[in-house]
C-alpha cells in the first residue's frame, strides 16, 4: 500500500477482473444470502434478474478481495524496490453502494478503485483518510456495481 | 406460513434475530477467500494493528447479517432483491466466539413510481455482540411484492 502522501484524488487502479461461476454463486448464496433467485436458475429467470444472480454481498465481497490482492501487489513492488511499505488499517464503513445490474453466472466483472477524497484524522494523526469510488463492469462494459469506501492508510511520518 | 408483502413492513421496530455465533474458523476461512489482510487472519500481526487482536472481515460481518435477515424475515417475504445498500458503518471488531443479535427498524416504505405492483422498504438493522456493543449498522433497501388487490389480510 502507498502511504497516504504518495496518493492523489483521481487516482485510478484497475484491480483485475473476476469470473462469477454457477457453482460459485450459488455455494455464497447456501452460506449467506440463500434467496431462491440466488440458489436456483430457473428462479433466477422468473425473478427480476433474469437469471442465476450472484448475492449482491458476494459482488461486494469479490470487490474486496480484489482489492487486498492489489495492495499486495504494490507493496510486493515497493519491497521489491527496497521501499518500506504502508500498512493499510481497517475501515469505519461505505456509502452509496449500488448494485446497478444483476451479475449473472458466466458473468466477468472488471473491477477498479478511483480516489474520490483524502483527509488527515484530527484523532489519529499517524493516520489518513481515504475516501475511494470502488467500481465493477461487467464483459459488456456495463457497469454493475459501485461504492464509495472509506479506508484508514499510514501516513509517512508517522511516529516521527 | 403466509408470505409478508410491503404491507406487513409499516415504518417502526420491526423485530430482533439470533442469537448467531461466530467462530474462529468461519472468520478464517472468509477472510482467506475474500480479505486476506493480516488483521483478519494472523492473531500475532492482528494484535499489533488498530484493532487489538483478531477480527473478522467487514464483508463477512455484513454478509452475516444479510443471513440472519434472510433466517428472520426476507426468506419469507416476496423479496424482488435489494438495488444498493446506502450506509454500512462498522463500529467495532467482529471477534471469534461472538454471539450476534440483529436489531431491524423499518424506516421508510413507499410505493415504486417506476413498478407500482412492488413497495421500496429502507431497513435500519445494527448487530451487537453478546455485551450489547454495536458492531455494524447498515441502512438499505429491499424491494417487496405488495399485496394483490382484494386479497384478505
Amino acid at each position: 500500500m502507498r502511504f497516504f502522501e504518495d496518493i492523489e484524488v483521481g487516482q485510478r487502479r484497475e484491480l483485475g477482473s473476476f469470473t462469477f461461476t454457477a457453482d460459485g454463486i450459488k455455494k455464497f448464496a447456501a452460506q449467506f444470502d440463500p434467496q431462491r433467485f440466488h440458489l436456483d436458475e430457473e428462479a433466477g429467470r422468473r425473478s427480476l434478474f433474469g437469471g442465476l444472480a450472484a448475492s449482491g454481498w458476494h459482488v461486494g465481497s469479490v470487490c474486496m478481495k480484489l482489492l487486498v490482492a492489489d495492495g499486495q501487489r504494490q507493496a510486493a513492488e515497493a519491497a521489491a524496490r527496497g521501499e518500506k511499505l504502508a500498512a493499510l488499517g481497517p475501515s469505519p464503513g461505505f456509502r452509496e453502494l449500488r448494485w446497478i445490474k444483476p451479475v449473472l453466472a458466466g458473468d466477468t466483472i472488471s473491477f477498479a478503485s478511483e480516489v474520490e477524497q483524502l483527509r488527515t484524522s484530527e484523532k489519529r494523526p499517524e493516520w489518513g483518510i481515504l475516501q475511494a469510488r470502488n467500481t465493477g463492469t461487467n464483459q459488456r462494459g456495463e457497469l454493475v456495481f459501485s461504492l464509495l469506501a472509506t479506508a484508514f492508510v499510514a501516513r509517512r511520518n508517522a511516529g516521527a | 406460513m403466509m408470505t409478508l408483502t410491503f404491507e406487513d413492513f409499516p415504518p417502526g421496530h420491526f423485530g430482533t434475530f439470533g442469537p448467531r455465533h461466530v467462530t474462529r474458523e468461519e472468520i478464517l476461512a472468509f477472510a482467506a477467500e475474500f480479505d486476506p489482510q493480516p488483521m483478519h487472519l494472523d492473531e500475532e500481526a492482528a494484535s499489533r494493528s488498530m484493532l487489538k487482536g483478531l477480527s473478522g472481515s467487514g464483508w463477512h460481518l455484513c454478509s452475516i447479517m444479510m443471513r440472519m435477515m434472510v433466517d428472520g424475515f426476507v426468506g419469507r417475504a416476496a423479496s424482488l432483491g435489494s438495488p444498493g445498500v446506502n450506509e454500512v458503518r462498522w463500529l467495532a471488531p467482529l471477534r471469534p466466539g461472538d454471539d450476534l443479535m440483529l436489531d431491524v427498524d423499518v424506516t421508510e416504505a413507499r410505493v415504486s413510481r417506476s413498478r407500482p405492483e412492488t413497495g421500496i422498504v429502507t431497513f435500519k438493522s445494527v448487530v451487537r455482540n453478546a455485551a450489547g456493543q454495536a458492531l455494524c449498522e447498515m441502512v438499505s433497501p429491499i424491494m417487496l411484492g405488495r399485496r394483490a388487490a382484494g386479497q384478505a389480510g
